[in-house]
């Protein structure tokens, strides 16, 4: 049994007997993403589940442990962790919970420390908490070694592009139900795959993506002109079905194309901000050369997933990340990094740009970040882009599903009058 | 071409049309549908069955409770604001603009270029739902509120963000004395005010405008509102006679496109569906039997004083008043704490003329064989009261309720009151009060909205309370505030909840609210073991029983819970040990007359809203002020370092020792400039500029910049920044510099020095927002202050570019800016010094407020350091201590330089025997909920009070006054013990 040890600041640690006798708890936000990295921390002999517990359940919790102001994606991330532990079977003296820490000026580089809270306050202070971030807390025994990053990397590509091709897919889709076949073979296929130390490099990568691409590309679909649907918004409301009461599901119900910026900008944005810090504020030259190389490799992965795409001819590609940078001059400064900062307006210019108009900005109530740069973005791109069609969501524990669905079902009939270019006359009356 | 029907469910009203194919209205019906939504709308149709019976028409559904219907039904749907557009263009051409206000939901509709539709957020919702609040909480009809409106005199601010914030403002004008009247035009007029800030988000409301929906058609008062706040005359403001059904008549022409079928079967299609069911989410029932429930009622009857006839008892007595938001209660008693008289009521708005009927009351049954001997008053209303009839004694709500609960059991250590508007808690330990728990605004109002809501549908509380005690499904509403509640209901009304299920799921709701939001508590081990519940709203046995549900413990509700407050006040009476109470007596309540008057008060830029009461014989009473100056006393000027740093701050404008030849630079006082401004001001007038700060905070300079506010939810301060802006560019400047920063000054005692997002980058969203900035040259550069080395040579760059200033000036302005920046905080510190040697001297408690330096805008925090000196502080800020203490690790995240002060100064006044903390936090901030929590760990594992404040653009000082009473009874108490 592994004993519990504390660093200096009484911080419990996550020791390396832990590594061999706890299984490690991982929140769920994008499906495939997360089925991906856990495989990658399961062959270096991490012991990783991923929780899929979902509903009223998970928001109980996080409403009993978390100050209710807090962000709705703390709430549920950690009522997610407590349920599992409180309901999931597990031994609580043998669990761990992991979970990312961006670090930065918005509270959520706080989950962590909430997190602890709602530990002691359900007097389970024993479970180790362990931050996936760089550098902000140290393990001994969880360590994200340069090969683990690059094939993090690599899971993440992987479930960028098939989402992106899954969303291209599913809404037109004959027999239904293909494409969530496809996307769960796929996941089988990858994970296999790494098991046996395969697709682990670029070149094996670019030739999953091509396999992956025939295989969407192949399912039999109808000839329909859909509207869609650009999803931009706080990174967890905008992946998490849980997060944002299943929006996806919604607007393909409702006959339209969810568009969803993967995560690939999200990360090489992260990095970007400290790259900018220097530029801006001064700072260490050396800690610029490391980021710039980490994103120099992970642009080169997207531009090998955007290749993939453009090269099948049967699939948009997205933007890249020069690309995002560059439509947002003249809105907002690069140095505006907290949350998702100007990536958000970014993605939702390149959605524009690309032809989709039509934008759910989603957001957990009351988010800082996207007073700014959602919200506070909507009138300069009504300005410039006077058909654009967003809507701002708010996501809350008791915002209800009828005032969401109703304020995007008005931002669909306008997406209906516009695809028809009728918007000043909405009706022939 | 066949009939078109639009139907338009909304959250209250179910309005119905047929068009012939000439766009005639054929038919309209207008209903309130009290949550039978389906059956309500069958209803209707039934009525021209005979007409339509055997043709076929088209029909099309809309309306935010359309949408269930549509779906169970199958009949086509089309969303109510684009149904309305579709009305208003084909009905009213040219139109500039749609205002339209429903049950819940307000819109505007911009026509003209792009069509541009917008729908309030999640938060402010509630605007005809709101008026129908309100009216009952004057006691009067929707229509009586509308005739009042009309013969105002004057409007008072009301908070607009939200409904449940308003309330919190009216209700104290109202016990206040406030003229109804005047609080009828004020409600309409905070209507307005939520609609266009809200909803406008930057684009002009101008040209021909179209006003829409039930509200604005049947209330001339809002009209009234609407037309002179906007500016329009006759042409411009359009109230077309169908303006309540507009929605249904677009639902009809757009009706035009779907397939047309037999009116029968349409009709058939909704009474089929009403039985549909759909998934609930549902709680646990209240109670499974009614053997469970008798045993539940014996076990909290058991509670009780005793009983004494008033018709018999002679002796002496002790009379309590409890002049709460909404209701009033009496209690008078033996010596002993037996009851010879009691009343519970709601105050119709009118609190002075209840207490008089009572005190007759009270008088003809006692005659000569009762003597009162002490009176004593507590509650919203206890100055008033306690003026009007001359009370012996005013106290604050919760020592009263500590009193009686004490009384019932001397263990209690752990009290909780929800009253109609107010929740308390608090804990008791060593027999004194340790910590007080208040709710926040918006949470306030579960117990009278629940009361409301049982009479929109048609019942009485009690019976309504009842409905919900056997259900097998109370359905979950939420917990956040009522007005999510009010939309929740909604919900449940689609998904087919009954009203059984909803009477209970409120009381869970409420329940919720305060053990979650309020106490912020995850087990019943951390309230106590002897718990007391007591307030109106526990008289609800479903609430009651919820409670210990929730709790998962028993609790003690004695049977006199609605009445604690008057009761405790009666036992503070009597330990005032007097021979006879110098409250009115009987012939001089015979000659009481009370007139209120509502004046402003122009003693200071407070400019409170004063309300003067005069009664009978010349008695005079004024409320509503912040300090004592209205009251012909000098203002008390205690040592307000608040008040000293805010000055200091202001005086840093003009040219300096510079000549101001390179023009004026405008600065917004506002977010991140307030407290750099000794820096800005010196770096700018080394480079000679003349500085200009944007005018002081206030209504006024709020309301220039109010339409160009993104977003609602936003805190405050954020949105006072717009109109300082907005003012800049009126006053001429040449330049304005507002710098977006990520980070702060580096105080090194936390681990990260961030600013919040919205303060780091609100310079780049007012660059988006405000149209007139095009024409002026407006700098937002992306800088950092804590590093100054690289600030100087980064700056040096910039203003060449932007100024061509050679950059040796540059970086001799920066210098001397640090060493400017250095000395006021020098200056902060020695002022502080010297003011707790004051105090010390003259033994007068300190009071640290502990906020963000944009928390001292008097406009901001409305003036609660002068409340806080006015009850005998010396008050210091945050920063004057926080210096003082190291580097220190957190439970939290310590990375924000104005958050890692807060600990700080908290973790000193813990060392400190005569200071106290309170803390400013903003509503709608965020990380609020991660300092507040911290600042109160620190407190409460030092031995101290936690106080939080939350400010908005509430400007009801009232809560604020009872937490720190509160907290100065509790530092009594606790200096008693010791």
């Amino acid at each position: 049994m592994a004993e519990l040890v504390y660093n200096k600041d009484g911080r419990l640690l996550f020791t390396k007997e832990m590594k061999k006798e706890y299984t490690i708890l991982m929140p769920q936000m994008l499906p495939v993403h997360f089925e991906m990295f856990r495989q990658v921390l399961s062959l270096e002999g991490y012991n990783v589940v991923q929780l899929n517990n979902d509903g009223k359940n998970v928001v109980d919790e996080g409403l009993k442990y978390v100050h209710n102001d807090t962000c709705y994606p703390a709430l549920l991330v950690i009522g997610q962790f407590m349920d599992a532990i409180k309901n999931g079977g597990y031994d609580p003296h043998k669990v761990a919970l992991m979970i990312t820490q961006t670090g930065g000026g918005c509270r959520a580089s706080n989950y962590i420390h909430l997190l602890r809270k709602a530990l002691k306050k359900a007097g389970m202070e024993y479970v180790p908490v362990i931050s996936v971030s760089f550098g902000l807390e140290e393990n001994p025994g969880f360590s994200l070694t340069i090969p683990i990053l690059q094939k993090l990397v690599f899971g993440m590509m992987y479930g960028d592009l098939i989402m992106n091709v899954a969303n291209q897919v599913r809404p037109y889709e004959i027999n239904k139900g293909d494409t969530d076949a496809a996307v769960k073979a796929w996941i089988a296929k990858l994970v296999n795959r790494f098991q046996h130390g395969e697709g682990m490099s670029r070149k094996a990568m670019r030739r999953g993506f091509d396999e992956i691409i025939a295989d969407f590309a192949a399912i039999p679909v109808e000839q329909t002109e859909k509207v869609r649907v650009g999803v931009v918004g706080e990174i967890y409301v905008k992946f998490s079905a849980l997060g944002n009461n299943h929006l996806e599901e919604f607007l393909l119900s409702e006959g339209a194309e969810p568009v969803v910026p993967g995560l690939t900008d999200f990360m090489i944005f992260k990095i970007y901000n400290r790259i900018v810090d220097v530029d801006i504020y001064g700072g260490l030259w050396a800690k610029k050369e490391l980021c710039q190389f980490m994103m120099d490799y992970v642009q080169k992965c997207q531009h090998d997933m955007i290749d993939a795409l453009e090269k099948s001819g049967r699939f948009r590609a997205p933007g890249d990340f020069e690309q995002l940078r560059q439509l947002v001059q003249g809105y907002l400064g690069e140095g505006c990094k907290m949350g998702e900062g100007w990536l958000l307006t970014a993605e939702m210019l390149e959605l524009i740009h690309s032809g989709t108009n039509n934008i759910v900005c989603a957001q957990p109530f009351g988010c800082l970040p996207n007073h700014i740069v959602g919200k506070g973005m909507v009138r300069a791109l009504k300005d410039n882009y006077p058909n654009s069609n967003i809507v701002s969501i708010d996501y809350d524990p008791s915002a209800t599903k009828i005032n969401q669905e109703n304020r995007i079902k008005l931002m669909l009939a306008n997406a209906k009058a516009l695809a028809k270019g009728q918007e000043k006359e909405p009706v022939h009356a | 071409m066949s009939y078109r029907i639009g139907i338009d469910i909304g959250s209250t009203t179910v309005k119905v049309v047929v068009l012939d194919e000439n766009n005639n209205l054929l038919f309209r019906s207008y209903e309130r549908h009290f949550s039978k939504v389906r059956e309500r709308t069958c209803e209707t149709l039934r009525t021209i069955a005979d007409q339509y019976s055997g043709q076929q028409v088209k029909m099309v559904i809309t309306g935010s409770a359309g949408l269930g219907v549509s779906k169970a039904s199958g009949i086509d749907f089309v969303q109510e604001v684009y149904a309305t557009a579709a009305a208003v263009n084909a009905y009213v051409p040219d139109t500039d603009a749609v205002i339209e206000l429903g049950g819940e939901d307000a819109k505007i509709i911009f026509f003209g270029g792009a069509l541009e539709e917008r729908m309030n957020g999640s938060c402010a919702g509630g605007t005809g739902a709101f008026i129908d609040q309100m009216a009952t909480l004057m006691n009067v009809t929707g229509d009586e509120l509308d005739k009042l409106s009309l013969k105002h005199e004057k409007i008072y601010p009301i908070a607009s963000r939200c409904g449940v914030f308003a309330k919190s403002d009216i209700q104290p004008i109202l016990n206040q004395g406030g003229r109804k009247e005047d609080v009828a035009a004020s409600i309409f007029q905070a209507v307005v005010d939520q609609t266009i800030a809200g909803l406008t988000q930057g684009r002009e409301l101008k040209g021909k405008i179209v006003f829409l929906g039930g509200p604005l058609h049947f209330l001339m008062g809002l009209r009234e509102r609407f037309v002179e706040t906007l500016r329009l005359d006759e042409a411009h403001a359009i109230f077309p006679a169908d303006g309540d059904c507009f929605a249904a008549m677009g639902a009809a022409l757009c009706a035009t496109d779907y397939e047309e079928k037999l009116f029968d079967d349409q009709l058939k299609l909704l009474e089929e569906s009403r039985d549909a069911v759909t998934s609930l989410d549902t709680a646990p029932a209240l109670f499974t039997s009614q053997a469970e429930y008798d045993e539940f009622c014996q076990r909290h009857n058991a509670q009780h004083p005793p009983v004494y006839d008033i018709e018999t008892y002679e002796g002496d007595a002790y009379l309590g008043i409890d002049a709460g938001s909404t209701t009033t209660k009496l209690a008078l008693i033996a010596p002993d704490g037996g009851l010879l008289y009691t009343y519970y009521h709601s105050n119709m708005g009118n609190p002075v003329s209840i207490v008089r009927q009572q005190l007759d009351e009270i008088y003809a049954k006692i005659g000569d064989r009762i003597t009162i001997k002490g009176s004593a008053v507590t509650g919203y209303g206890e100055d008033l009261i306690k003026n009007a009839f001359r009370c012996d004694l005013g106290l604050v709500e919760t020592v009263a309720h500590y009193n009686a609960a004490a009384h019932f059991n001397p263990d209690v250590d752990f009290i909780i009151d929800i009253g109609g508007q107010d929740m308390k808690c608090f804990k008791i330990r060593n027999g004194a009060v340790d910590s007080i728990m208040l709710n926040e605004a918006c949470s306030s109002g579960c117990g009278s909205f629940i009361e409301t809501f049982a009479r929109a549908l048609g019942y009485e509380i009690a019976d309504f309370a009842k409905l919900g005690l056997f259900t097998e499904k109370p359905v979950n509403l939420g917990s956040r505030c009522t007005v999510f509640m009010n939309s929740s209901v909604k919900q449940a009304q689609k998904d087919g909840a009954s009203v059984e299920d909803i009477s209970a799921g409120l009381s869970i709701s409420i329940v919720k609210n305060a053990i979650y939001k309020v106490l912020r508590m995850s087990s019943a081990d951390e309230l106590g073991k002897h718990i007391v519940v007591q307030g109106g709203t526990f008289h609800n046995d479903a609430v009651l029983r919820a409670f210990e549900q929730e709790l998962g413990r028993n609790v003690i509700r004695p049977t006199i819970a609605g009445i604690m407050g008057a009761f405790g006040a009666a036992l503070a009476a009597k330990k005032l040990q007097l021979d006879q109470s110098s409250i009115l007596t009987p012939e001089e309540l015979k000659r009481f007359a009370h007139t209120a008057k509502p004046v402003t008060c122009n003693g200071c830029t407070n400019h409170c809203s004063l309300t003067i009461n005069t009664f009978d014989g010349g008695r005079r009473f004024i409320s509503g002020n912040r300090c004592s100056k209205p009251l012909g006393g000098k203002k008390v000027e205690n040592p307000d370092l608040m008040k000293y740093k805010y000055d200091k701050l202001r005086s840093c404008e003009g040219k300096g020792q510079g000549t101001g030849e390179r023009g004026t630079m405008g600065i917004p006082f506002a977010l991140n400039t307030y407290e750099n401004m000794p820096f800005w001001f010196e770096f700018f007038t080394r480079l000679n500029f003349e500085v200009v700060l944007s005018p002081e905070s206030s209504r006024k300079l709020y309301l220039k910049g109010q339409r160009t506010i993104p977003s609602d939810t936003v805190c405050y301060p954020a949105k006072l920044v717009h109109g300082h802006v907005v003012s800049l560019i009126e006053q001429g400047v040449d330049t304005i510099f507002y710098p977006c920063m990520s980070y702060n000054f580096d105080e090194g005692v936390s681990d990260n020095n961030y600013n919040c997002p919205v303060v780091a980058y609100y310079p780049d969203l007012i660059a988006s927002n405000i149209p007139a900035l095009r024409n002026i040259r407006y700098l937002h550069p992306y800088l950092g202050l804590h590093r100054p080395k690289d600030f100087e040579k980064r700056a040096a760059d910039y203003f060449q570019t932007m100024f061509g200033i050679p950059k040796k000036e540059t970086v001799a302005a920066a210098r001397a800016a640090y060493a400017a920046y250095d000395a006021y905080k020098e200056d902060i510190r020695k002022t502080a010094e010297k003011y707790i040697d004051y105090a010390r001297e003259k033994g007068m408690p300190i009071m640290v407020i502990a906020g963000r330096p944009y928390h001292m805008d008097p406009e901001i925090n409305h003036g609660i350091n002068d409340l806080v000196t006015g009850f005998g502080f010396v008050l210091i800020t945050e920063d004057s201590v926080a210096w003082k203490m190291d580097k220190q690790s957190r439970t939290v995240l310590n990375q924000w330089t104005y958050h890692a002060r807060m600990y700080n100064a908290a973790r000193y006044v813990c060392t400190q025997e005569d200071m106290e903390l309170i803390q400013l936090v903003s509503f709608g901030c965020g990380v609020d909920a991660i300092t507040g929590d911290e600042v109160r760990l620190i407190l409460e594992e030092g031995g101290k009070l936690y106080t939080q404040l939350k400010i908005d653009d509430i400007s009801n000082l009232g809560a604020v006054r009872i937490r720190i009473r509160s907290l100065l009874a509790a530092i009594e108490a606790r200096r008693e013990q010791a």
